[in-house]
C-alpha cells in the first residue's frame, strides 16, 4: 500500500511541476462533466414532472373511459358501470381562474379511485373524510401556494365568483392543478352530474361488455407506458441531450490532449520507476488511480457547475416547455442522489476513454527506451492517412443514415457521423491546405512558417476539431433559428387573421357578448370558432372549426391546397390538416381521414395542408357548422372580431367593462402576437446558451492545447532566435501561425455549419416537430461568426506568444545546453 | 398496537378506515371512532317496535348498519363450501341527508367463498347519494356496484324471502337464491341487544331459518350448492364500549332445527361481555345471559401475523350444551382494509351442526 502511495506522490510531483497542465486537464474535465450534467438535470427535472403529471389521477398512465365527442358526459355512466363490475372511478376536468391565471381543476372521486392510480393513499393519511366533506379541500403541489402568494388554508375565489375549498399540499402534484372532490368540482365548473372520463382500476372481476353498457358514447383509451407530454416533448429533450453530449466530447478532447502531453513528458519519470523495480502492473494502476481521483476530484467541480447552468437554464426551459407543449415544470431545480453519482461515472469513464490511448503506451513502455517527447506527434502523423480514410468511412455513414433513415434518432445519426466525419478529416485536410501553402512559398523563413505549423499541427489537431465542431454547430443552429424565426413571424401574420380574439366564460355569455357586438357599427364581423378533441391513429388530434369569412379565404396561409378549397371546406365532407398531421399519417391531397365523432365517424378529404408551427398535436381544420353538427358538445366560448384598428382600444375596454373578461380571454392582435413570439424566441433561448457554452469550451480547448505545446516548442523556435530572429517577430509568428491554422479551420466550418443546418432544417426538424422550413443563408450571421472564432483563436493564441515575447533569453540559450 | 385490537366485528367503523386506504393511523382513528359515543346520532333505546318493510331499509340517523349473510352450504359429492355477502353503511357526520356527492353515507361490500382448501375475499367502497350502492326497503334491495342482495317477486316482509344474492371478486362469484316460510327473529331482549354493562347497544334482528340453493363459481368452475344461509340486520350510533378490543361471534345451525346466536365482547380488562339467543325450533328466542355462557378458545391458528383461535369449546349448562367445534378452513382471513377472520365452523358434543364464526380485533 505504501509502496502505492510513494508511486503515486512520485507522479503527482509532475503536475506540482506543471500547474498549466494540470489546470488543462482539470477544465477539460469539468467542462465536460458541467455541461453533460447540467443538460441531465433539466431533463430529469422535466421528466420528473411529465411523471408527476402522468401519474395525477389518471394520465396516460391509466386505462379510461372518455366521451367519443371528447365532452363531458352524465355521471349515471359511471353507477351503470360500476353496477356492471367495472372498478371505474370518476374524473371531471375542467379550468378556473384565480387571479387572472387559469389553473386545471381536477374532481375526483377519492372512495372509488384506484389505488394504482397514484395519489389517493396520500390523501387518506391526512383525513379522506376532510377533502369530502363540505367545505372540502382544495389539494394543490407545493409550488402552487408561492405561486399563487396564498398561505395553506387560504379559499382563493375562482371564476364565477365561486370560493374553492381551503389549500391544501400534497407534495406528488404537479404545479397548475387544483384537485378538489368530484361533487365541489362538478359545482365549480357548473357541471351537475357530469364527469369526464372514468378511470379503469386494475382489480377485476367480470365485467360486461362496454358497448352493452354504454352504447357507442364512451370509448376505451388504454393506457400507454409514455405520457403525452414525455411523446411530444421527446424532441425537445433530445436536443438539449445532443447539446450535452457534443460539449461532453469537446470537454475530453481537451482531457485527451492534456493526458497524451503529460504522458509523454513524464516518460523520463516512468521509465526510471519501472528501472526501479515498479513493474508494469502496479505502474498502470497507480496511473488509473491517479486519473479516477483527479476525474472525481474535477467531476465533483463539474457537477457544482452543472448544477448552475441547470438553474440558470431552468427558466428558458420551463418557460419553453410550457409554452410549447403546455408542460408544467417547477422552477426550483431538485436533483436526486442518481443524479450526483451518474455525473461521477461519466466523468471518470469519459477520463478512462480519453486516456486509453496513453495508458495502452504505458503498458508496452520498454524499460530502457530514450524519452522522446515528439515521438507521439510524429507517431500520430502515420496514424494520419489512417484517419483520412476513416472520416471518408463516416462520412459515407452519414449520406447512408441520410438515404436510408426515417426517424428522429437517424436525423440525429446523420447529425454525428457528419460532424465526426469532418473532425477526423479536418487534420488530413489542414495537411494537404498547409503542405501546399509550402510548396508555393518562396522565402526561407514563408517555407519554415508553413513547415513548423505542419509540425504543430498534430499538436493541435484534437483542439482545432473540437473548434470546428463547435464552429459548426454554432452556424448550423444559428442559421436554422434564423430561418425559424423569419418564417415564423410572417406566418404567425397571416395566421393571426382577427383583430380580436375573446374567450367566454360561457356558451351563454358568448351569446350575450355576440349580441353586443352586433349593435357596434365598429365589428366589421364577428368570426365563431371553436375546438374538438379526438384521437386518430393513437394521438391527441385537435379539431379547429373555422368561420366561413373572406379573413380566412384571403389571409389564412396554405402550404398546398386544391382548387376551391374553401368551398369544399364550407360543404363540410373535406378538412385542411396541419403539416404535422400529414408528415405523420403520410397524407396528402385528395386523401382521407377518418375523425371519429357522436354518430359515426366523419370522413373528410385532405383538400389543404398549412403550417401549424409550435403546436406538439396534429390540427385539422374544418368548417366550424360543420363542425358544431358533428361535436354538438363543444363549447361555442370562442369569437374573433374584425374591427377597424383605430376603434380596438375603446372596443376593448368596453367589453372588459361590460363582460368582466381580463387579459387572458380578451386579447388583440398585437398582443398576441408578441405572446406568441417571446415564446418562441425562449424556446431557442437554451439552444443558444448552450451553443455559447460549447463554444467556449472549444475556445478553451484551443488555449490548453496551445499553451501545452508552447513549452515543448521551444527547441524548435531556440534555433531560429540563434540565427538572428527577434523574439518579438518568434512571437509574432507564432501568433500568426495559429492564426492561419484558426482562419482555414473557421472556413471550413462555414460550410459544414450550413450543412448542419440543412440537416437540423430538412431532416431533424421535421422529424422532431413535424414542419420544414424553407432553407436561408444568412452572411452576415457568418461573417459575424467568423470575427468570433478568430477573436477566440487570437485569445487563445495570446498568452503563449506574450509569454515567448518575454521569454528571458537565458531559456532560449539552456535549450542548447540540454540534454535534449 | 392500538389499531390492530380495536378492529372491531360488523362495524366498519369511521369512513376514512373504510376506505381502505390501508394506513395505520387512519385505521387507528376510525376503529377508535366505534367507541366514541354517536353525537347528533340517533340513541339505540329498548323498547322500540320493529316495522317491516320499513326496517330493512337503512336508518341514515345511525351511525352505523349492515346487511350480513352467511350460507353453509354444500356441492352434491357432499363437499363443504361457505358463502358470506355483507353491506356495511356508515355515517360520516350527523343531520340532515344532502344530496348528490354531498351525501354523507359511505358504503362498503364484502363478499367471500371458503372451501377446506381455500378461501376468497373480495371487496369494495362507494359514496351514498349517487347510485352506486345503497338499500331501498321496497322493493327491498341492497347492492354495491354489481354485487346484489334483492327481493324476488312474492317476496314477503315478515319472512325476507325469497331472496337472491349474488357477489363475485377476481377468482369467485357465486349466486343463491334464498327461501323460508319461518318469520324473522329478533335477537337480544325483542331486537334491543346489549354490547356492554355501560349501555352500549344495537338494534338487531336474524333471519336464521334460509335454505339456500344456487351456484359457487371458483376459478371459473361452476358448482350448485345447497344449504343453510342466516342473514343478520344490525344498527346503532355507538355499539362498543370504549374499552371493548373486538368480539367472537357465532351463528349456529343446530341440528334439531334449533339456531343459536352467541358473542363475546373483548374487553381490555379483562372482563368480556358475553350473550347470546337461543331460538327454538317454533321460532322462539330466547336471551342467553352473561353467566350462563362460557366461551374457551381452544387451538389457535397463525394468520397474517396475529395468533386466532379458531377453535372453541363452548358450554351453556342451563341448555345441556357442551361443543366444541372446529373450522372448515382454518385460514378464512378476511385481508380486507380492516382484516377479520370469518368462515364456515362445524362442532359436536352434546350438540351438532353448522355454523360461522367471526373474529375481530385480533
Amino acid at each position: 500500500m505504501s509502496r502505492t502511495l510513494w508511486i503515486l506522490a512520485v507522479l503527482l510531483s509532475h503536475w506540482r511541476r506543471h500547474p498549466m497542465q494540470l489546470a488543462t486537464l482539470l477544465i477539460g474535465l469539468i467542462s465536460a462533466t458541467a455541461l453533460w450534467s447540467g443538460v441531465q438535470a433539466l431533463n430529469q427535472q422535466a421528466r420528473d414532472s411529465y411523471d408527476r403529471a402522468a401519474a395525477t389521477f389518471g394520465g396516460a398512465r391509466t386505462a379510461m373511459l372518455v366521451a367519443r365527442d371528447g365532452t363531458t358526459f352524465p355521471q349515471q355512466l359511471f353507477v351503470d358501470f360500476r353496477r356492471a363490475g367495472w372498478p371505474v372511478s370518476p374524473v371531471l376536468e375542467g379550468r378556473v381562474q384565480i387571479g387572472g391565471r387559469s389553473f386545471r381543476l381536477l374532481g375526483i372521486e377519492p372512495v372509488t379511485l384506484p389505488a394504482e392510480v397514484g395519489n389517493a393513499p396520500a390523501i387518506g393519511r391526512a383525513g379522506l373524510q376532510s377533502f369530502m366533506t363540505p367545505p372540502g379541500e382544495t389539494l394543490v403541489a407545493p409550488e402552487m401556494l408561492s405561486d399563487l402568494d396564498l398561505p395553506q388554508g387560504a379559499r382563493p375565489a375562482a371564476t364565477s365568483s365561486m370560493v374553492l375549498p381551503p389549500l391544501r399540499v400534497q407534495p406528488q402534484l404537479v404545479p397548475g392543478v387544483l384537485v378538489v372532490d368530484i361533487g365541489i368540482a362538478q359545482r365549480l365548473l357548473d357541471r351537475p352530474d357530469q364527469v369526464s372520463r372514468l378511470l379503469i382500476g386494475k382489480s377485476g372481476a367480470g365485467r360486461a361488455a362496454l358497448e352493452t353498457i354504454a352504447g357507442d358514447r364512451l370509448r376505451l383509451v388504454e393506457p400507454t407506458a409514455e405520457s403525452d407530454l414525455e411523446r411530444l416533448t421527446d424532441s425537445f429533450h433530445l436536443n438539449l441531450t445532443a447539446f450535452g453530449l457534443l460539449s461532453f466530447f469537446v470537454g475530453l478532447f481537451i482531457v485527451n490532449s492534456a493526458i497524451g502531453l503529460a504522458f509523454e513528458q513524464r516518460r523520463p519519470m516512468l521509465r526510471t520507476l519501472r528501472a526501479c523495480g515498479v513493474s508494469a502492473r502496479m505502474l498502470n494502476t497507480v496511473l488509473v488511480l491517479e486519473l479516477v481521483s483527479l476525474a472525481l476530484l474535477a467531476g465533483a467541480v463539474g457537477l457544482v457547475c452543472g448544477y448552475f447552468i441547470a438553474a440558470s437554464l431552468l427558466p428558458d426551459v420551463a418557460a419553453s416547455l410550457r409554452g410549447l407543449y403546455g408542460a408544467q415544470i417547477p422552477g426550483e431545480l431538485t436533483l436526486k442522489p442518481e443524479w450526483w453519482i451518474a455525473g461521477l461515472v461519466i466523468g471518470v469513464i469519459g477520463a478512462l476513454a480519453a486516456a486509453t490511448a496513453s495508458f495502452a503506451k504505458a503498458i508496452r513502455l520498454p524499460v530502457l527506451a530514450a524519452a522522446q517527447p515528439q515521438a507521439w506527434q510524429q507517431a500520430q502523423h502515420r496514424w494520419l492517412i489512417w484517419q483520412g480514410a476513416f472520416a471518408l468511412v463516416v462520412l459515407a455513414v452519414a449520406a447512408g443514415f441520410l438515404w436510408f433513415g426515417d426517424s428522429l434518432i437517424s436525423g440525429f445519426a446523420v447529425l454525428a457521423a457528419l460532424l465526426l466525419g469532418a473532425a477526423l478529416g479536418l487534420p488530413v485536410i489542414l495537411e494537404w491546405v498547409l503542405s501546399l501553402s509550402q510548396r508555393s512559398a518562396g522565402r526561407p523563413l514563408a517555407v519554415w512558417f508553413w513547415a513548423d505549423s505542419r509540425q504543430q499541427l498534430s499538436g493541435l489537431s484534437l483542439a482545432l476539431m473540437a473548434l470546428l465542431l463547435a464552429l459548426a454547430v454554432n452556424v448550423g443552429v444559428g442559421t436554422m433559428v434564423e430561418s425559424f424565426s423569419r418564417t415564423f413571424t410572417s406566418w404567425l401574420d397571416g395566421r393571426l387573421a382577427a383583430d380580436v380574439y375573446i374567450n367566454a366564460s360561457s356558451d351563454a355569455q358568448a351569446a350575450e357578448i355576440k349580441a353586443w357586438l352586433g349593435e357596434r357599427p365598429e365589428v366589421e364581423a364577428i368570426l365563431p370558432g371553436g375546438r374538438a378533441e379526438a384521437q386518430i391513429g393513437g394521438a391527441p388530434v385537435e379539431i379547429l372549426g373555422l368561420a366561413d369569412h373572406a379573413t380566412y379565404r384571403d389571409r389564412w396561409p396554405l402550404l398546398q391546397s386544391s382548387a376551391n378549397a374553401w368551398d369544399r371546406l364550407h360543404r363540410g365532407d373535406a378538412g385542411f390538416i396541419s403539416e404535422q398531421l400529414s408528415r405523420r399519417l403520410k397524407l396528402t391531397l385528395g386523401d382521407r381521414i377518418d375523425v371519429p365523432a357522436s354518430g359515426g365517424n366523419w370522413t373528410l378529404e385532405v383538400v389543404g395542408i398549412y403550417a401549424d408551427y409550435g403546436n406538439p398535436k396534429g390540427q385539422i381544420a374544418v368548417n366550424f357548422a360543420a363542425l358544431t353538427r358533428r361535436f354538438p358538445g363543444i363549447p361555442l366560448t370562442r369569437l374573433g372580431l374584425r374591427v377597424a384598428p383605430a376603434a380596438i382600444p375603446a372596443l376593448i375596454s368596453g367589453l372588459q367593462d361590460k363582460f368582466g373578461l381580463d387579459g387572458n380571454n380578451l386579447l388583440d392582435q398585437a398582443t398576441l402576437k408578441a405572446e406568441s413570439t417571446r415564446i418562441f424566441n425562449r424556446t431557442f433561448a437554451v439552444t443558444s446558451a448552450l451553443n455559447a457554452f460549447t463554444l467556449g469550451v472549444a475556445g478553451i480547448a484551443l488555449l490548453t492545447s496551445l499553451l501545452t505545446l508552447s513549452n515543448s516548442r521551444l527547441p524548435q523556435l531556440a534555433p531560429l532566435w540563434a540565427i538572428g530572429i527577434t523574439r518579438r517577430r518568434l512571437a509574432v509568428i507564432e501568433l500568426l501561425k495559429t492564426l492561419s491554422v484558426a482562419l482555414i479551420t473557421t472556413l471550413l466550418a462555414l460550410p459544414l455549419g450550413l450543412l448542419v443546418a440543412w440537416c437540423l432544417i430538412a431532416v431533424v426538424n421535421v422529424k422532431a416537430f413535424g414542419w420544414r422550413l424553407p432553407f436561408n443563408v444568412f452572411p452576415l450571421q457568418l461573417l459575424e461568426l467568423l470575427g468570433v472564432a478568430m477573436a477566440a483563436a487570437l485569445l487563445a493564441a495570446l498568452l503563449p506568444v506574450i509569454k515567448l515575447a518575454r521569454m528571458q533569453p537565458t531559456s532560449l540559450i539552456k535549450i542548447f545546453a540540454d540534454e535534449r | 398496537m392500538n389499531d390492530k385490537r380495536l378492529i372491531s366485528r360488523r362495524a366498519f367503523a369511521s369512513s376514512v378506515a373504510l376506505l381502505g386506504l390501508g394506513r395505520r393511523s387512519a385505521l387507528a382513528q376510525s376503529f377508535a371512532g366505534l367507541g366514541i359515543d354517536g353525537e347528533g346520532f340517533a340513541t339505540v333505546m329498548p323498547g322500540k317496535v320493529f316495522a317491516f318493510p320499513a326496517d330493512h331499509g337503512p336508518h341514515p340517523d345511525y351511525r352505523i348498519e349492515w346487511w350480513y349473510v352467511t350460507a353453509n352450504l354444500a356441492d352434491s359429492k357432499g363437499t363443504a363450501y361457505g358463502a358470506q355477502w355483507t353491506l356495511f353503511r356508515q355515517a360520516m357526520r350527523a343531520g340532515a341527508q344532502a344530496q348528490g356527492w354531498a351525501n354523507q353515507q359511505i358504503w362498503m361490500g364484502h363478499a367471500a367463498v371458503t372451501r377446506a382448501d381455500t378461501h376468497r375475499y373480495s371487496e369494495t367502497f362507494a359514496r351514498g347519494g349517487v347510485g352506486q350502492a345503497g338499500v331501498e326497503a321496497e322493493p327491498y334491495r341492497a347492492w354495491i356496484d354489481s354485487w346484489e342482495m334483492r327481493g324476488l317477486d312474492a317476496m314477503s316482509d315478515t319472512t325476507l324471502a325469497p331472496l337472491e344474492i349474488k357477489a363475485s371478486g377476481a377468482d369467485f362469484r357465486y349466486l343463491l337464491r334464498l327461501d323460508t316460510d319461518r318469520a324473522l327473529v329478533l335477537e337480544g331482549d325483542a331486537g334491543y341487544s346489549r354490547k356492554s354493562e355501560r349501555g352500549q347497544a344495537s338494534y338487531y334482528y336474524s333471519q336464521p331459518y334460509f335454505r339456500a340453493s344456487g351456484s359457487v363459481t371458483l376459478d371459473g368452475m361452476p358448482v350448485q350448492v345447497t344449504g343453510q344461509a342466516w342473514m343478520d340486520r344490525e344498527w346503532s350510533s355507538q355499539p362498543l364500549a370504549s374499552d371493548q378490543t373486538g368480539w367472537d361471534w357465532f351463528s349456529l345451525h343446530l341440528n334439531d332445527r334449533e339456531k343459536l346466536m352467541l358473542y363475546r365482547m373483548r374487553q381490555s380488562d379483562g372482563h368480556d361481555y358475553l350473550s347470546g339467543n337461543w331460538i327454538s325450533k317454533e321460532g322462539k328466542s330466547e336471551q342467553i345471559f352473561p353467566a350462563d355462557i362460557k366461551m374457551m378458545p381452544m387451538a389457535s391458528t397463525d394468520i397474517a401475523g396475529r395468533k386466532l383461535p379458531t377453535s372453541w369449546r363452548i358450554e351453556i349448562p342451563a341448555r345441556g350444551m357442551a361443543i366444541e367445534s372446529i373450522p372448515l378452513n382454518a385460514k378464512s382471513w378476511m385481508g380486507t382494509s380492516f382484516p377479520y377472520w370469518e368462515g364456515p365452523i362445524s362442532f359436536s358434543g352434546s350438540h351438532t351442526g353448522l355454523g360461522y364464526l367471526e373474529m375481530t380485533g385480533y
